[in-house]
């Protein structure tokens, strides 16, 4: 067995960090106080090829790992969680379930142009009425001759209006429960479709997240994902893929929390010393960068998991993914909230990044499957059927 | 057009630490990097790859952990990389660098060799202008621009000089060595990562130069390191709140205390 990332992987992470230093640190408070969309990180990501890491080749993207992926959102959400979920959520939720679920056709034409940037990704599955209960739906796709009409309302979409395509969850047949509901894709462009009203945040307050408004949007046929009535599974394992992206952002978050802690605890001064050589300080510091590289390795391991699933589809990666979401987002919280406690009156202002990390971490417990639904899936896959 | 960039691995530290006993230096412990001046002309390079279709071709001399840089080369597009490794090349000064890296030169194929001014390690700046001399070709130091004219097949290059820059043009053979300051490498590409171990790194040992054994490595090199040293911060300044003739004056009286006029 063997913990450390391969050459490749390490190249990589030597790349990211990089350019997350250089390029999206210095925008992070910026882009979180006027709560504005970084797209002009987003073009440079894009020409970099971090829109399609674990793409294969033939589809136009990087030909990397899920592991590469993983880190791609650590390292950025270390320094940015808002670019961090940009990445997740265009890659886990609109790319990888047409990769996964699309037909040869699907995935030529609109894997390539996500995989380069040229155009951004997103999901819709939430409804004001479907949240952890996603199966209650109440958009509707209905047949008409060779198009699917879709109407109903999606909330709390990340990237909604920067996205060019969308993955969209309906009921097609409301008889027959999670059963009769299918998969859509959805272009930005198709007339009837708009972003309704953009949430105000807590958190990563720069990536968007809106409403989106189906009147009778006519798709063609073709745009079915995978097959009618797959609809509910294939949310379930998109969701499954998004939660390693949100854990290796609640994990970049929290790393990025406590190297600035490092930093300013060995330059704050109290009672004539860095507060950095109090045993309360670095015993408390101790204890959260051991659980920092707890949630590293369930991360690690349930991308590793998910490169295998790509091998072999028959290998499930659900518990896997759902154990690091909820460690890592715990662990981001808490650590978050220990760092601020360190930076004292100025961990509580906007002069240090930690204020913002502290808000950032708090959607890892809730998105994606809050820290319950996780419990949840895991607990599921504990006990089994219990008579 | 065919360019051959010389890169170097080099300690990311402003601290170098030093032996004590063999007065080099210690790399164990400290990350080490393309050198920045380095990746700096290896970006000019890409740049001439991007617009004409250059072929780069990346050359390190070092030990074989150096085969990182040449890897980060290719995730950031260069085409062919060879890495100069052997115990007998250990040691080596400018001197002996500069001729063995020409040796490299003189076995391949090139319009335009590039090389960083100077590594952050050894700061001497005097391997690329010494190899240019091993070859026989014109030399630009300094260089903060590389354009070039296809249909006149010129190169126009921009020279920093210490009270402004030069303009100066020229045709055929050369050897330029850049600035880091002066452009912005760009960053290894993902796909570019992706392949960058599943392609070649040409592994070249001392018998493929042709120099003779006495030209090669600490054998091969003139320079004696006397002594090494961390500088040392200096006392702060004195300041003296006088006008502007009594200013003049003191000025040209410590000047001529220090014998400087």
């Amino acid at each position: 067995m063997n913990f450390n990332l391969n050459k490749t992987q390490e190249l990589f992470r030597q790349m990211i960090r990089e350019f997350a230093e250089k390029e999206v640190k210095p925008l992070a408070a910026e882009i979180d106080e006027q709560e504005r969309f970084p797209q002009e990180t987003v073009e440079k990501m894009a020409k970099l090829g971090i829109f399609g890491i674990p793409v294969p080749k033939q589809y136009g993207g990087a030909g990397g790992d899920n592991i590469m992926y993983s880190i791609a959102v650590e390292e950025l959400s270390r320094c940015c969680a808002t670019t961090g979920v940009v990445v997740s959520a265009h890659t886990s939720l609109c790319m990888s379930p047409i990769l996964q679920f699309g037909t040869e056709e699907q995935k030529m034409k609109y894997v390539p142009k996500l995989a380069s940037g040229e155009w951004i990704g997103a999901f819709g599955l939430t409804e004001p009425n479907a949240g952890t209960d996603a199966a209650g739906q109440q958009t509707t796709a209905v047949l008409d001759g060779d198009e699917w009409v879709i109407n109903g309302n999606k909330i709390f979409i990340t990237n909604a209006g920067h996205a060019d395509v969308y993955i969209v969850i309906a009921m097609t047949d409301k008889s027959l429960g999670t059963k009769g509901i299918s998969a859509f894709i959805v272009e930005a462009s198709t007339p009837g479709f708009c972003i309704g009203k953009k949430e105000l945040k807590m958190g990563i307050r720069g990536s968007a997240t809106a409403e989106l408004i189906f009147t009778n949007v006519r798709i063609p046929k073709s745009n079915l994902l995978g097959n009618v009535g797959e609809g509910f599974k294939i949310a379930m394992m998109t969701l499954d893929g998004g939660r390693i992206g949100i854990a290796s952002q609640a994990l970049g978050i929290a790393q990025g929390a406590l190297d600035e802690t490092v930093k300013y605890t060995k330059e704050r001064k109290q009672f004539g010393k860095a507060i950095a050589k109090f045993q309360n300080t670095q015993f408390q510091m101790a204890d959260l960068k051991t659980k920092i590289e707890a949630a590293r390795l369930l991360v690690r391991s349930a991308a590793f998991r998910e490169d295998e699933h790509v091998a072999n589809p028959k290998v499930n990666f659900s518990a896997d993914a759902a154990m690091a979401k909820l460690y890592a987002a715990e662990v981001a919280m808490e650590v978050t909230t220990k760092c601020v406690q360190f930076h004292g009156g100025y961990g509580y202002t906007r002069e240090y990044p930690v204020e913002r990390m502290m808000r950032d971490a708090k959607i890892t417990e809730i998105y994606e499957g809050t820290s319950e639904v996780q419990r949840m899936v895991i607990a599921g896959k504990l006990f089994g059927k219990i008579k | 057009m065919k360019i051959l960039v010389c890169i170097k691995q080099v300690p990311d530290t402003t601290e170098i630490k030093i032996d004590p006993v063999t007065k080099t230096l210690v790399r164990e412990g400290v990350p080490a990097i393309m050198n920045p001046d380095d990746k700096g002309g290896l970006e000019f390079a890409l740049q001439l790859k991007d617009k004409f279709g250059a072929e780069v071709t990346v050359v390190t001399m070092g030990i074989p952990a150096a085969e990182i840089i040449l890897r980060e080369a290719f995730a950031m597009g260069a085409d062919r990389a060879i890495l100069l490794t052997d115990r007998k090349l250990g040691g080596a000064d400018t001197l002996a660098t500069s001729k063995q890296l020409a040796g490299v030169a003189r076995q391949l194929e090139w319009d335009l060799i590039i090389a960083g001014r100077q590594a952050i390690d050894g700061d001497t700046a005097q391997v690329g202008p010494e190899i240019s001399e091993h070859l026989g070709i014109p030399q630009i130091t300094y260089v903060a621009g590389l354009e070039y004219n296809p249909k006149t097949e010129t190169y126009t290059v921009t020279k920093e000089t210490e009270d402004g820059h030069q303009i100066l043009e020229f045709k055929g053979k050369a050897l330029l060595t850049c600035l880091a300051s002066a452009v912005k490498p760009r960053y290894m590409n993902v796909g570019g990562i992706v392949d960058a171990y599943s392609k070649e790194v040409e592994v070249w040992g001392a018998d493929r130069l042709g120099l003779p054994d006495e030209e090669l490595g600490l054998k091969g090199s003139p320079t004696k390191v006397v002594k090494s040293f961390t500088k040392e911060l200096k006392a702060p300044g004195q300041i003296h709140e006088v006008d502007a003739e009594a200013a003049v004056e003191l000025i040209v009286a410590k000047l001529k205390e220090k014998h400087i006029i």
